[in-house]
């Protein structure tokens, strides 16, 4: 049980930091989403569904749960991610992976695509994003197919 | 069977009605209430709880004479049983310091300032197995932080390092332990952080460690800068858990996953 999230740690240490250096890309934001891909160019569904159920890159099972059954271990600290390219648009999802916190300032969900604003960041990780651009479009394209 | 079901219900609604009534309804929960049976009982049995044998370590330790002094623990102290109800007021201020420090920082200011020997490296084996040793002695005893107000500071320093984010992922400690307890990581239940059985045996270490080398597993996981072992954010934050956990029982040296 334990080695699901111990896994998490000893990835995340040895997981080559995707964003190396890249340098950050604008984006708009209007009302409540980033209408436009990072990159300009779609996502990939697939490769998103591999980010999100890979507790190094996505961690996003740490906390949610959602439709990937092959990964026993997920978490129950935020909302089933089933069901979520019905209820937001992919701006919508886009903003809430880029940075959720300008939703909801109180929001535990990390700022995949945000540099600013933290705190004590590890060397290896420092000034770099969770995610890359190219990641957070895969993950938006993945979420944009759950559609139930 | 239904009847059954319904007498417990009441009783437990009896006994959480009269907790309230006496203002200790305890929601606080040790680590050890979140394991499943088979690690309670290993455990509860000191016939298979392998932070038993660092107690034997940590017993012939204290016999043993080190340093230029020629004396053993045992030369000052007597038996180890006279450690009682230690370790369940640790840190506090050594007399004639300014600083708290933990358990094992104690008995370091013994082996250079007793024994005159050089001091234990953090998480060295000796110095596990003689914590282990002096924090058996209060297993039960209930956490009792001293009352003395030149700790306010340093717990205070404490109580804001684990309520402040840090880190890529942006967590502090109480995102997860407080506001989070009891819900699922992945797969794993957080606990509610208090540490009533320092030091533990972890599974997944295959060894006795300490306190801060549990903190730092929680540090790398949020992705933030770990402190050294010997750094004194560790001091700080046992000086808040501590008082967090007060009253609740020692149960060291315990079995965590
Ligand atoms: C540390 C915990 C945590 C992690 C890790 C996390 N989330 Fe979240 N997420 C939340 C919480 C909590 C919410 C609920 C809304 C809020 O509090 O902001 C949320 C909300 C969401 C929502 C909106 C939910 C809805 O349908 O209403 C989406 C979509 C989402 N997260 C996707 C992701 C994806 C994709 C990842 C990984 C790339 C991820 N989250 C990682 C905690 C997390
Ligand atoms: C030469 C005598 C001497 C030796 C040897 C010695 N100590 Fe001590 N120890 C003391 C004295 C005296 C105190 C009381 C506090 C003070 O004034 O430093 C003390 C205090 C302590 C305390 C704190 C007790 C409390 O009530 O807070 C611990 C724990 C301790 N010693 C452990 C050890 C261990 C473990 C060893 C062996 C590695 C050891 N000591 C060796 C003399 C000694
Ligand atoms: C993302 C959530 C999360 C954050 C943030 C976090 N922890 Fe933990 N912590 C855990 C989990 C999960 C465990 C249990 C791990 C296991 O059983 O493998 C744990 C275990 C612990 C334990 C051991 C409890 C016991 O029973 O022995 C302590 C103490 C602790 N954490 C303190 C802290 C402190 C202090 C911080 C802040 C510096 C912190 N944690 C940050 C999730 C977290």
């Amino acid at each position: 049980m334990t080695r699901a999230w111990q896994l998490a740690f000893l990835l995340a240490l040895a997981a080559p930091v995707a964003s190396a250096q890249e340098a950050l890309r604008p984006y708009v934001v209007t009302g409540d989403a980033i209408q436009r891909s990072l990159t300009g160019r779609p996502g990939d569904a697939a490769r998103g569904r591999a980010i999100v159920a890979n507790r190094s890159a996505g961690l996003c099972l740490l906390c949610h749960s959602g439709p990937i059954p092959e990964e026993r271990f997920q978490g129950t600290l935020a909302p089933s991610l089933a069901g979520a390219g019905s209820r937001w648009s992919e701006g919508q999802l886009r903003l809430r992976i880029v940075d959720g916190a300008r939703l909801n300032p109180d929001t535990i969900m990390p700022a995949y695509y945000r540099i600013t604003g933290l705190q004590r960041v590890a060397r290896p990780f420092a000034g770099k994003t969770v995610l890359t651009a190219e990641q957070v479009e895969d993950v938006v394209a993945w979420l944009a197919t759950l559609k139930e | 069977m239904k009847a059954a079901r319904a007498a417990l219900g009441l009783v437990s609604l009896f006994a959480a009605t009269w907790a309230v009534a006496q203002g200790t309804l305890e929601t606080r929960r040790s680590g050890y209430q979140d394991m499943g049976a088979a690690l309670r009982q290993m455990q509860d049995d000191d016939t298979a709880n392998p932070g038993m044998l660092f107690v034997q370590l940590g017993a012939a330790a204290w016999d043993k004479p080190a340093g230029a002094s020629g004396k053993s623990c045992a030369d000052c102290h007597g038996a180890a049983s006279g450690m009682k109800g230690v370790a369940a007021r640790y840190p506090a201020i050594p007399p004639g310091a300014d600083k708290p420090v933990d358990l094992g920082g104690r008995i370091n200011l013994c082996r250079t300032g007793r024994q005159q020997a050089e001091p234990w490296p953090a998480e060295h084996r000796d110095l596990l197995a003689l914590e282990a040793l002096v924090a058996l002695q209060s297993r039960g005893e209930p956490i009792a932080p001293p009352a003395d107000p030149r700790l306010a500071p340093f717990r205070e320093r404490g109580a804001e390092i684990y309520r402040r984010r840090q880190g890529q992922l942006n967590l502090s400690c109480a995102i997860c332990h407080d506001d989070n307890a009891g819900k699922q990581l992945a797969g794993v239940v957080i606990p509610q952080a208090h540490p009533t059985g320092y030091p533990i045996y972890r599974l997944e270490w295959q060894a006795l460690g300490s306190l801060q080398r549990r903190l730092r597993n929680c540090l790398v996981g949020v992705r933030a800068d770990a402190w050294p072992l010997d750094a004194m954010e560790y001091v700080e934050l046992e000086t808040y858990l501590m008082d967090r956990a007060r009253g609740m029982k020692i149960e060291s040296p315990a079995v965590r996953p």
